[in-house]
C-alpha cells in the first residue's frame, strides 16, 4: 500500500460500459469517472458489452460533429496502470468488428467470463 | 416519404420498425448513432440489404465518421453532408422521425 492510500482500503472497481460513444454523454463521462478512481489508486476494471463496444473503435474522427474525440483517452489509461479492459466477445462479432479494429490492447471474454469478473468486483458502475 | 433513424439497430428496434413501415420508394437516411446498420458484415446488415432493394439508404456522413464506420459502409449506402440532409427534407413531401 502507497502513502497515498495508506489507511484506505483499494478497492476492485468495475465500470461496465453499454453505450456508444456520440449519442448520448455516457461513455465520455465513464471515462471520466474511470479516471478520477484511476488518481486514487483503485484497483480498476472497465468492462465494454453491446454498443458499448464502440467506443474503442478504431478511426473515429469528429471533426464534422465537433465533439471531442476520447477514444485516443483509452490509451492513455496504461499511464494511470488501468490495463484491465475486457470486451465481450458476442458484442463485437455482431457489429463485425475484431481485436485489430479497437484503438487499445483489450481482453475479448465470453459473457460467462465477463459474469465472473463482475462477480469478483467491490463496486460496479454502470454507464 | 423520407425516414430517419437515429438509434443503434443493435439496441433498439426503431430501424426494424421503420423497414417494415418503409415503402418502396421512401428514402431512409441513417443518422447519429442509426449510422452503425450502415456497416457491412454485421448482425443486422443482411437486413439492410434486403431493404435496399426496395428504398434508397442514406447515412449521414460526419456521424459515420465519428464513430469511425466510414470504411465500413455497404455498398449500395450514400452517404451525405448535412447540406445533403437538408436536400432530402426537401425533396420528399413528408419526414417520419424514428426516435
Amino acid at each position: 500500500m502507497t502513502e497515498e492510500n495508506a489507511g484506505g482500503v483499494a478497492k476492485r472497481f468495475l465500470y461496465v460500459n453499454r453505450r456508444a460513444p456520440y449519442g448520448s454523454i455516457y461513455g465520455l463521462e465513464s471515462l471520466e469517472v474511470v479516471l478520477i478512481g484511476a488518481a486514487f489508486e483503485q484497483d480498476v476494471s472497465l468492462a465494454f458489452l453491446g454498443d458499448g463496444v464502440y467506443q474503442l473503435a478504431k478511426g473515429q474522427d469528429t471533426k464534422g460533429l465537433e465533439m471531442k474525440n476520447f477514444s485516443p483517452t483509452f490509451r492513455a489509461l496504461e499511464d494511470y496502470d488501468v490495463t484491465k479492459l475486457y470486451v465481450e466477445k458476442e458484442a463485437l462479432e455482431a457489429r463485425g468488428l475484431r481485436e485489430a479494429d479497437l484503438v487499445v490492447p483489450v481482453e475479448v471474454v465470453s459473457a460467462e467470463r465477463m459474469a465472473e469478473i463482475m462477480e469478483a468486483q467491490d463496486v460496479i458502475l454502470s454507464f | 416519404m423520407l425516414h430517419t433513424v437515429n438509434k443503434s439497430p443493435f439496441e433498439h428496434k426503431a430501424l426494424e420498425t421503420c423497414l417494415k413501415f418503409a415503402r418502396q420508394g421512401s428514402a431512409v437516411l441513417l443518422i447519429e448513432d442509426g449510422v452503425y446498420a450502415a456497416a457491412r458484415d454485421t448482425a443486422v446488415s443482411q437486413q439492410v440489404q434486403d431493404a435496399l432493394k426496395s428504398v434508397q439508404v442514406y447515412a449521414l456522413k460526419p456521424d459515420v465518421e465519428a464513430r469511425g464506420m466510414q470504411h465500413r459502409v455497404m455498398d449500395g449506402i450514400r452517404l451525405v453532408d448535412y447540406g445533403g440532409f437538408v436536400d432530402l427534407v426537401a425533396e420528399h413531401n413528408a419526414v417520419q422521425s424514428w426516435l
